[in-house]
């Protein structure tokens, strides 16, 4: 049975023991060999390869390694196994392989600087992205033939009507959820027929937008920010900048105003379909007709709700845009922070989003537009 | 899931047979467009066979479909004796661990450190072997690549292009492979580098007895260190010899590759180095 690296301690007089390792002394035969051999106890004079029938570093490293330990000789060693033996004698090293592990009590303090020194270094990061972008505007507003159509339709494209769909469809459902929900709840008070101010005055005015924003941010957002992370990665943007573009003016702006005009067509139409979604909720649960349904919209949905939506839609694409296209510039050294950043503009652009939206609610309510 | 699947018992005994690799016969397209038709190529143990071709040419795929990486539309590859065209997974993975690749860019994972770059292959083929036996053995096979040991501890985006490559090497190695595959080592290392890193590949062939299987567009490299050379065109292989051996034939893209300009001016510098 010589399928492992076997090995076995023989004395010899007087000279002392000798270690006569068997076998194959191969990485895919080593096995736990490395314990075992720790717990010989010297001392070992000599080290007997002759009976080895294939080595390879592996094993000519562990033999290295025992001869050192006990002082041993090597004797017996084919060809091969001084030639490995001779490679891997030099490679040895006092350095320790792994850092030094830093107790606890010094690295949370550690870590919170860092974190905290991160935070004020990404406050002004994101100062120094907003001013490179008035920048940008102002240089566009004085050369407006640089400005880029084609990359502002294209993204038009990406960010808009490649949206329809995916948020025609969830702006539905939430209609339908919204009408059959609420109509369970008021069919208490004998109240179903305010199921059409209910859907009316809470799509229009909250969750068209804010859902659109939230699914824009997890499309588009996302796609900013990776793609202009790995632009950043295959050194695209210092391209750019060496050919005297600016990628702010170049990627930045087309995507900031294409997020931006795109929210607003996009909460108008997601709380549209939302409405619709109601409607036909109302015809088949609850007895309003189709029709009679959006009538009544007319008359119970104040139109300032519709303005509330349209304000703070385009703020929504703009802070989703900015977070995308910040993040993404702020992609460093390898793959991995392109997912990190990624995730951090999805993330801070929702949560963003969701804090402006509790501002807008109050501030629209003191203004009496409630 | 390949993950910690043993590789088959016996296959740990190293390969005797004269060819290690031999391909038959092999077609690769990508749609219509034809790659290899028809290619042939036997690789001899213990030589450093240079591949050469122009850019496009398919060295790189011929690599990938001797790896496994790129699956051929007709022909047959063996590697160590065994089709690993119709190999079943168990096979393939026994076959894996027998062969290191050195990709162009070093293709270190970003976010490991050198040395967790080398373990990983040691942990997914040998996970019954001990971490501390396991991290000697990233720090033996990083010196063995000719890198300073503290080198080990460092991020792939902390080393220089050489270094990387150099550290790419020492996870090629990282199994004990007998077969080694390195996509253009040299390219994009300064003269003195590449120089370094070709005599390092001849040093590692002799001292770990491998075969290498090279792909290059250094003159140098071809002089210094190459066993022989195949030389790819036209969609095959069209001749294979040592460097005098291909000159004689006499094909134009061959005459023109050894005898440009270039070609001259390293053979000219290796025959200085003979006196």
């Amino acid at each position: 049975m010589s399928e492992f690296a076997q090995f076995s301690v023989e004395e010899d007089g007087g000279s002392g023991a000798i270690l006569v390792l068997s076998g194959p002394w191969l990485l895919s035969t080593i096995r736990d060999v490395d314990q075992r051999l720790a717990s010989i106890d010297g001392p070992i004079a000599r080290i007997d390869l002759a009976a080895i029938s294939e080595i390879d570093t592996v094993g000519a490293w562990l033999a290295c390694r025992l001869t050192r330990q006990h002082g041993a000789q090597v004797t017996g060693a084919s060809a091969r196994a001084q030639r490995l033996l001779k490679a891997v004698e030099h490679c040895e090293s006092e350095h320790e392989f792994e850092p030094p592990v830093e107790p606890f009590w010094l690295r949370v303090p550690r870590r919170m600087g860092i974190l905290v020194g991160k935070g004020w270094q990404g406050a002004f990061g994101v100062l120094g992205f907003l001013g490179e972008i008035l920048v940008a505007i102002a240089t566009l507003v004085r050369h407006p033939s640089r400005f880029r159509v084609k990359a502002l339709i294209r993204q038009f494209e990406l960010v808009g009507v490649e949206a329809l769909p995916i948020i025609g469809l969830m702006s539905f459902l939430i209609g339908i959820v919204i009408a059959q929900q609420g109509a369970v709840q008021l069919e208490q008070f004998g109240a179903e027929a305010l199921t059409v101010n209910l859907v009316g005055r809470i799509t229009l005015r909250e969750l068209g937008v804010l859902m659109t924003a939230i699914m824009v941010a997890g499309r588009s957002g996302s796609a900013f920010a990776a793609q202009i992370g790995t632009m950043k990665l295959t050194e695209e943007v210092d391209a750019m900048r060496t050919i005297g573009i600016s990628p702010v003016e170049a990627l930045v702006i087309p995507r900031i105003l294409a997020c931006t005009f795109m929210m607003l067509l996009l909460g108008f139409y997601a709380s549209v379909v939302a409405i619709v979604g109601g409607a036909v909720v109302g015809d088949l649960l609850l007895g309003i007709p189709f029709w009679t349904f959006l009538e009544r919209i007319k008359e119970v949905v104040p139109v300032h709700d519709l303005w509330v939506g349209l304000i703070k839609a385009p703020v929504f694409g703009l802070i989703v845009a900015l977070a995308g296209c910040y993040h993404g510039m702020q992609v460093k050294g390898n793959s991995e922070q392109v997912g990190l950043r990624t995730t951090m503009a999805v993330v801070s652009a929702i949560f963003a989003v969701i804090v402006l939206d509790a501002f807008f609610a109050v501030f629209f309510t003191e203004v009496g537009w409630g | 899931m390949i993950l910690h699947q043993q590789p088959p018992q016996g296959m740990h005994e190293r390969f005797r047979g004269d060819h290690p690799i031999v391909v038959e016969g092999l077609v690769n397209r990508f749609g219509d467009f034809t790659v290899h038709e028809d290619l042939s190529l036997t690789v001899n143990r213990g030589e450093i066979l240079g591949v050469v071709g122009g850019s496009g040419s398919g060295k790189s795929v011929l690599m990938r479909s001797i790896i496994g990486l790129q699956k051929p539309a007709a022909g047959e590859i063996e590697v160590f004796g065994q089709s690993s065209t119709d190999a079943n997974p168990a096979e393939e993975i026994g076959m894996r661990s027998r062969w290191g690749v050195l990709f162009q860019g070093g293709a270190l994972f970003s976010t490991l450190t050198v040395g967790e770059n080398i373990e990983v292959p040691l942990k997914q083929f040998y996970p019954e072997i001990g971490g501390k036996l396991r991290r000697e053995i990233a720090r033996y096979k990083v010196m063995l690549s000719g890198l300073p040991d503290e080198a080990v501890n460092k991020y792939p985006s902390e080393l220089s292009g050489g270094m990387r490559k150099r550290a790419g090497l020492a996870r090629a190695l990282a199994l004990d492979p007998e077969l080694l595959f390195l996509d253009e080592p040299t390219a994009g290392l300064d003269p003195i580098g590449a120089a370094k890193f070709d005599s390092l590949t001849r040093e590692l062939k002799q001292t770990l007895g491998l075969t290498v299987f090279l792909i290059t567009h250094d003159l140098d490299t071809l002089y210094e260190i190459c066993d022989r050379v195949a030389v790819i065109a036209d969609r095959r292989i069209i001749a294979v010899g040592t460097i005098p051996e291909l000159i004689e034939t006499d094909h134009p893209w061959i005459d023109e590759y050894f005898n440009g300009p270039r070609g001259r001016a390293a053979r000219a510098s290796m025959e200085r180095a003979r006196k």
